[in-house]
């Protein structure tokens, strides 16, 4: 049976020669993100600004601009948006802890009296108090970088401190990229889509290793060869590999970003945008990084 | 290829340990003949799927210091007045209690007062200004968290008798953090009922209605639009029937307002609180005063039980009370002093009811009749028995899932996961043919293992659970085409079958290995980090990976073993 191959065996892309390009468009890719970043800015969910949310299904399919009708007299500044089609609303809001009770009372009695008692059904409640939304933001911040510090201690043991910084300043890339994608699709940063970017700094990592494992190989095995040659043929090696496995897990993600409903869309969508990041980086960026920032002879001096 | 035999018998042998403990959990209900063969164990739907609420209460204990403060500051000048030191006044602000006195009092004694009164209370500053000595005190700080620390302990207790009694299916209730508390509550359906049992206070206290007093006929000109002026027969002090007079009003914000606006004429040593009524025909409710005399007889800390009863007669449900001895005593000693006049039940600053003493009431039993509904005589019950909160608490965070919206994230779940599931075993089937095939195999006991596993440790199932067991379905593949990769270029150079494998196996291992780390790594912060659902990600997220060393690895190892020995196949394509 003939062999089916997306990536010819005898591939041979000079990654580390044309690092430069790439570094180009990853920079490119960066500084859109980072502009999105400091003029957007991020948008926080309920998680971490705190406030209240309320989803709404009603039984007949109501328009929007009834739900909003029914309640203009609420007294709190109301964001209300359509869920998931029709007959289905978030109503959202920016509330203090002490008021979150008030809050959900009013829209419940404008609601019934408008569409009466019965006619619609309380899908979903959150309120978060401005107290926890600040603890949680914390606890984030520290997920993150503690994920980053993790990484390095296990790639400087396991491999050379060297890997492990170009491993890290991938991983930053493919952060900084999802991020700056969160920002220009409007997605709002929760913890599910914290739980998204601790998932692509753990997979982002996991390519490079990958890469760095069959360096340490061919090391071994082809000594007096240039190291430049050397990372050249280990990426190149791996590439089927690297591409195959981005593609399985893609087909999940895609999976779930068309199946798997509202709230694990969004998730879906920055674990695409961040694996494709991550596979990007780890193959262009992490090792050639490496390699230029420590040089030729250092490189080579460490075995 | 001795060897082979045990790894083969082991392999059959986790499959159908794997099969057996996950098949609960994947068929709803196991027909009651066989079901002794089964374990109970089955993995948990969290809120997000089951529908439930899940709070984070604050306990405010600032305000337990304060009050302490306060209980300090009253006996240090009841002391200071024996002393014959006069007190100008007694202020507590945050931590701090400050009580002035006139100045060139002696600063010795009133410490030695205040050490008398708490060993570890010192001063911390003094100042003097106009015949003011201005003295602040102030407790070490080990001992204000010690003071907060239990007020958030004896809350936690209290609210969890609370839950326990109010009848909730696996209820959790935990510490989180210094000053908060989290509850879940799965499969609720009334949400705001477990509210406002979870906040109220819980304190009780018996009030002594002041009925001789014909303040509140004087209101009868001031009153604003939806109040009324009623009266009825009551016994006065020496059993003659006189007419009382009582506001009421269908809205509870508009009486309130009035009482507020009229606060400073309320007699000395009275005042003014609100009964709530229900009325079962209506199923409306209407609100009434009470003029009391402020004093408190008696509190609920002496109440030993609480039953929830109905009277024989009409069904009307009641609360029935016994106190302890202590209790006992005093309930004994007011209702022989005051036979004849009413005597109001508050709880948390309501009225619930108030009977006439009828005559002294000895052996500590009473009954509370107030005009609810059976749900709120049997809350009034659990909160008697569970005892009151420390400290008043808020809600800092609120979620809650319906059950319609779990139920459709299960089935939009399932569905992700099959279809995803799906595309992956048929793109391995297509690009690697028969090792693809394995490592379907490999790929579909992955999954029955993740489920087993969360089972035997009855571990919770999120929506981001079912997430991160479609992406572990990605990633576990990841192995299988690192080694058949790996395979294809042993072949490549010339090795035989036999040896590719063997080879492809060795090498691809450390690269399998040193990869998965780094994600497990993530989950496990993700899981020190994470609230509930994300929990359930890290959760199943781990689970995976770790399975799919076995499976992944050593499975399809020794699959494609056994085919290339035993079932003699002479290649397996890749």
């Amino acid at each position: 049976m003939k062999i089916i191959q997306i990536i010819p065996p005898d591939v041979n892309i000079k990654w580390v020669d044309k690092f430069p390009y790439f570094l180009g468009v990853s920079i490119l890719l960066i500084l859109i993100s980072l502009f999105s970043l400091g003029i957007k800015g991020l948008k926080y969910g309920l998680d971490f600004s705190g406030g209240a949310l309320i989803q709404v299904k009603t039984e007949r399919e109501i328009e929007i601009s009834d739900v909003r009708k029914a309640l203009k007299n609420v007294s709190f500044p109301l964001n209300i948006q359509n869920f998931e089609g029709k007959g289905e609303f978030i109503i959202k809001s920016e509330v203090p802890q002490e008021k979150l009770e008030d809050f959900k009372r009013e829209i419940m009695e404008n609601l019934e009296r408008t569409f009466g008692g019965g006619s619609f059904e309380i899908r979903r409640v959150e309120m978060v108090g401005p107290k926890v939304g600040r603890d949680l933001r914390r606890k984030g911040m520290l997920s993150v970088i503690s994920a980053i510090i993790a990484m390095l201690i296990y790639i400087t043991l396991r491999f050379e401190f060297r890997f492990g910084i170009g491993a890290i300043i991938a991983l930053i890339h493919d952060i900084i990229i999802s991020l700056g994608a969160i920002s220009i699709f409007n997605i709002s940063m929760d913890l599910v889509i914290l739980a998204a970017l601790l998932t692509i700094a753990g997979y982002s990592v996991n390519d490079t290793i990958i890469i760095c494992d069959r360096i340490r190989e061919m090391r071994r095995k082809e000594k007096g060869k240039p190291e430049r040659e050397i990372i050249n043929s280990a990426i190149n090696r791996t590439l089927s590999r690297t591409i195959l496995t981005v593609g399985t897990t893609l087909l999940a993600v895609i999976a779930l970003l068309i199946f798997g409903g509202g709230v694990i869309h969004d998730f879906a969508f920055v674990l695409l945008v961040g694996f494709i990041a991550g596979t990007y980086s780890s193959i262009s960026i992490a090792v050639p990084f490496a390699f230029y920032i420590f040089g030729e002879k250092e490189m080579k001096k460490k075995r | 290829m001795k060897g082979l035999n045990w790894k083969f018998w082991l392999v059959i042998a986790s499959v159908i340990i794997g099969i057996y403990f996950a098949l609960p959990s994947f068929i709803g209900e196991i027909p009651p003949e066989i079901k002794f063969l089964f374990l109970k164990k089955r993995v948990r739907f969290g809120l997000d799927l089951k529908g439930g609420t899940h709070f984070v209460i604050q306990v405010q204990s600032d305000k337990v210091l304060k009050e302490v403060l306060e209980r300090f500051g009253k006996s240090i000048s009841s002391k200071l007045e024996e002393e014959k030191i006069g007190v100008k006044e007694v202020k507590v602000s945050e931590d701090v209690l400050e009580i002035s006195v006139p100045a060139g009092s002696d600063v010795d004694v009133i410490s030695d007062i205040a050490r008398q009164v708490h060993p570890l209370l010192k001063i911390s500053s003094t100042s003097v200004s106009d015949e003011t000595l201005k003295i602040s005190f102030e407790l070490p700080p080990s001992e204000k968290t010690d003071i907060k620390t239990k007020a958030l302990e004896q809350a936690l207790e209290t609210i969890r008798n609370r839950i326990d009694q109010f009848g909730v299916v696996e209820p959790t209730v935990v510490k989180y953090g210094e000053d908060m508390i989290v509850v879940q509550l799965p499969g609720i359906k009334d949400t705001e009922r477990a509210k406002s049992l979870i906040k109220r206070t819980g304190l009780l206290e018996f009030k002594l209605v002041d009925d001789g007093n014909n303040f509140i006929e004087t209101l009868a000109d001031k009153l604003p639009e939806g109040i009324t002026i009623q009266y009825e027969d009551v016994q006065d002090e020496k059993g003659r029937i006189v007419q009382s007079a009582f506001l009421r009003s269908g809205s509870l914000t508009k009486l309130s307002k009035f009482i507020e606006s009229i606060k400073d004429e309320i007699p000395q040593g009275d005042e003014i609180l609100i009964e709530e009524i229900y009325h079962p025909e209506t199923g409306t409710r209407t609100y009434r005063t009470y003029l009391l005399k402020a004093e408190t007889l008696l509190k609920g800390d002496t109440i030993d039980d609480a039953r929830v009863r109905f009277d024989t007669q009409f069904g009307q449900p009641y609360v029935a009370l016994s106190f302890n001895s202590i209790g006992a005593e005093i309930f004994e000693e007011i209702t022989g002093k005051n036979v004849g006049r009413r005597l109001a039940i508050i709880l948390d600053g309501r009225v619930k009811s108030a009977p006439r003493i009828k005559t002294k009431i000895s052996g500590g039993k009473a009954i509370i009749e107030g005009r609810f509904t059976s749900e709120e005589a049997h809350d009034l019950a659990i909160t008697l028995r569970a005892g009151s909160l420390p400290a008043p608490i808020e809600i800092a965070e609120e979620r809650t899932v319906g059950p319609s919206l779990g139920a459709d994230s299960i089935r939009k779940g399932m569905m992700a996961t099959i279809i995803g599931g799906v595309l992956i075993i048929i793109f391995m089937a297509i690009y690697y043919k028969l090792s693809g095939l394995i490592a379907d195999l490999a790929l579909i006991l992955n999954f029955i293992f993740i489920i087993a596993i969360m089972s035997l440790f009855e571990a919770t199932l999120t929506l981001p659970g079912i997430a991160g067991i479609v992406l572990t379905l990605g990633m576990a593949v990841d192995a299988n085409v690192l080694i058949i990769e790996r395979i294809r270029e042993e072949l490549r150079s010339g090795k035989t079958i036999r040896a590719a494998f063997e080879a492809g196996y060795d090498r691809a291992l450390s690269a399998i290995f040193d990869s998965n780390v780094t994600t497990v790594v993530s989950a496990a912060i993700l899981f020190q980090f994470g609230t509930g659902p994300i929990k359930g990600f890290a959760v199943t997220l781990t689970v995976g990976i770790i399975v799919s060393f076995f499976t992944a690895v050593f499975v399809t190892h020794v699959i494609s073993e056994y085919l290339l020995t035993k079932a003699g196949l002479k290649e397996i394509s890749v």
